[in-house]
């Protein structure tokens, strides 16, 4: 059972993951994108019409084409939202509250829409509901070899391509942050942006390619959620608040991908330790959900008065820079 | 001479600080980026649906003014995102991103249904109203004052952390709908006090509506004054215009902070009480509808200016209302209005570009002549 609670915690974790690491990275060029919840509603159901379209027209289904189109239409939907918001906040120069809670009204919206019209807009009534359970197995594939490793298989090797994905890319993140130039380019953007103008650094194309990779990191969460997690079954708000969820853990890992990754597992196991506790009333469950979040402002709150230097948000988080504006 | 010539880009952008652009243009520029949105709908909505664009439009008017029904709703639904954008803006004027107005709202909501449901015939209806006005303004200032308090003393991140409280005070609500769920296990409270109307706000003129909506407007009225005239008013703008410049004239800052706070989460509480005495007589984790955030959207457009924040909130509400007719008409999902409304809010916060910077393009002949 205590293996079945942690693959489950694994499963969960992973879209947040995916969510945080995108944050992290946007946040880390000074902007706080609140749109995160509405991009990886977009992120899933852009793969979930790729996916739609190709399994209803295809007569011979090709596993590589059935992960790839969605993979790419997932791409291309969270890259266009991350592209709406740095147009907006970046050039524009437009409020990044105001602007990140609007893509979350459209995100979600969007994903909502073509969820529950999506079978009505494509013509085809005879489709009861959108299932797409062939590209669904296609994404879950295992290693094959993960069975027969008994225990440890189990807990570190038996899921989905998709979840070492998002592993990869947070450990790559991380990497990024404090081992590459251009990783301190963008730090010092967040930080103090007119500094690091000052010392030649192109600010707005760092802007812009932290929020559009972002938001399709992000994105990829909502991809893995509908796929995986929901065995390619597109219900609507199905996703829930676990978009703010992902904003929170960037709280929790204090801007550290590597710590995002345990994060998320914690989290993700919170979200179901309810149903693994024996004799949980359904009030007491709600209260045991309110925890990731009671310990997300317990995280920020002792950070703040902490105030270590390296645990702090990036100083220019939420302004919009200027550069005649000094 | 022509490798020595500096580059001039093409065009660079000048804040508008000495000279602001004249009410009138200001106002021109945002009624264009709404018409722009309209067309870009519009086009949308013909692409998804292959519906001509103006019957869309007209579909969207009748869903608002068709039916007396309907245009109280419409006036009911303004009033209280009105109301909540009110609670939020003298914090955001203080440039305190107070986020959390859906949970202070919630808490509200949830002391006045709990009043409503405790003590209800236990005490008189007049003492139980000034109960529940108490206890929801109370509950709703409490929600907004504990960021404060960190904010103030150790500059914690407000953002985040009324983002947190939104959903605290969410699973507080789902927890309590389960205590007192009616029919029992349920998870959901039934409309509380169903035969006796007890703790219920009164229905003037036989509508459920007038009251919240005379309630709002008597708040619109006194958050002007309170913002324009009153010296709690002035303190939190030099706040929120510089924390230093406060500072040094004299103004406890935090102090300020806390002050404006309370009252923010305070008029939330009351939104909480209307929404909950007034109209639902009962609370679930959708009671704030999501209107903590499209306020905060109201009030930014409205530019911090409870007379604007009217038109800013009558227009949310009208795209949100029409286009769920228009998607009602199509037998399309209703999430229909939030794309809309969101490709709208967009255009308008692309708009504020215009009105707040002007583009200079390059002036060849001056350059050309030294």
């Amino acid at each position: 059972m205590i293996i079945a609670f942690i693959q489950r915690a694994v499963m969960l974790g992973i879209p947040l993951l995916f969510g945080s690491t995108g944050e992290i990275i946007t946040e880390k060029s000074g902007h706080l994108n609140l749109g995160t919840a509405g991009v990886m509603y977009v992120g899933g159901i852009c793969g979930v019409i790729g996916s739609f379209l190709y399994e209803t027209n295809t007569a011979a289904f090709n596993p590589a084409l059935a992960v790839i189109i969605p993979l790419l239409s997932s791409i291309l939907g969270s890259a266009v939202c991350g592209l709406i918001y740095s147009f907006l906040t970046v050039t524009l120069r437009a409020n990044q509250n105001v602007t990140g809670l609007a893509l979350t009204t459209f995100g979600v919206g969007f994903g909502n829409f073509f969820g529950g019209s999506l079978i009505k807009l494509s013509g085809n009534t005879e489709i009861p509901s959108i299932a797409l359970s062939a590209t669904s197995k296609v994404f879950k594939t295992t290693l094959p070899f993960a069975s027969k490793l008994g225990v440890i298989g189990d807990i570190f090797f038996s899921y989905s391509a998709l979840a070492y994905v998002a592993i990869i890319i947070a450990f790559i993140a991380s990497w990024y942050f404090k081992r590459t130039r251009s990783g301190l380019h963008l730090r010092s953007i967040g930080e103090n942006p007119a500094t690091a103008d000052a010392a030649g650094i192109n600010v707005t194309a760092y802007k812009y390619g932290a929020t559009v990779i972002g938001s399709v990191i992000a994105g990829l969460g909502g991809l893995y959620y509908v796929m995986d997690y929901a065995n390619g079954v597109w219900s609507n708000d199905g996703f829930g608040d676990r978009g703010w969820l992902a904003i929170a853990l960037v709280i929790f890992a204090v801007w550290r991908p590597n710590l995002s990754i345990i994060g998320s597992i914690v989290f993700g196991g919170l979200l179901i330790i309810h149903n693994y506790i024996p004799n949980t009333t359904f009030s007491g469950m709600e209260l045991i959900k309110m925890t990731p979040y009671a310990v997300t402002i317990l995280v920020l709150i002792f950070v703040s008065m902490r105030r270590k230097r390296e645990n702090q948000p990036p100083a220019s988080l939420g302004l919009s820079y200027f550069r005649e504006d000094r | 001479m022509a490798d020595n010539k500096v580059r001039e880009p093409l065009f660079h952008i000048v804040k508008r600080s000495k000279v602001a652009l004249p009410f009138w243009k200001a106002w021109l520029i945002r009624i264009i980026a709404v018409l722009a949105a309209l067309v870009f709908c519009g086009i949308i909505t013909k692409i998804l649906t292959g519906l001509n664009p103006l019957e869309v439009y007209k579909t969207m008017f009748e869903g608002v003014f068709k039916s007396e029904r309907k245009m109280w709703k419409f006036a009911q639904e303004t009033a209280m995102l009105l109301c909540v954008a009110l609670a939020v803006t003298p914090a955001f004027k203080m440039k305190f991103w107070n986020i959390g107005a859906e949970g202070q709202v919630l808490m509200g909501g949830l002391a006045t249904a709990a009043c409503m449901l405790l003590f209800a015939e236990k005490m008189p209806t007049w003492l139980l109203f000034v109960l529940m006005v108490a206890t929801s303004v109370i509950a709703g200032a409490v929600w907004a004052v504990i960021p404060a308090v960190f904010k103030a003393f150790w500059n914690t991140n407000e953002t985040l952390f009324t983002l947190m409280m939104n959903y605290i005070a969410i699973q507080l609500v789902s927890y309590f709908s389960y205590i007192w769920s009616n029919p029992k296990g349920s998870g959901k409270i039934n409309t509380i006090n169903m035969s006796t109307e007890i703790g219920w706000l009164p229905e003037l003129w036989g509508n459920k509506y007038i009251f919240n909506i005379l309630i709002v407007l008597t708040l619109t009225v006194l958050m002007f004054v309170y913002l324009r005239y009153s010296k709690h008013g002035y303190e939190l703008t030099v706040v929120g215009e510089s924390e230093n410049t406060a500072k040094y004239i004299g103004i406890n800052v935090k102090k300020v902070i806390i002050r404006t706070l309370l009252l923010s989460g305070a008029i939330c509480g009351i939104a909480g009480l209307l929404l909950v005495a007034g109209t639902d007589h009962t609370v679930s984790r959708d009671t704030a509808a999501g209107r903590g955030f499209t306020a905060i959207i109201v009030s930014w457009m409205g530019k911090f200016n409870p007379a604007y924040m009217i038109l800013t909130a009558l227009l949310l509400v009208f795209f949100d209302q029409g286009a769920t007719q228009v998607s009602s008409f199509l037998h399309l999902n209703n999430s229909f209005s939030e794309i809309i409304s969101g490709i709208i809010i967009f255009f308008i916060i692309g708009s504020e570009f215009f009105i707040n910077y002007s583009i200079k393009f390059r002036e060849k002949t001056k350059e050309a002549a030294k």
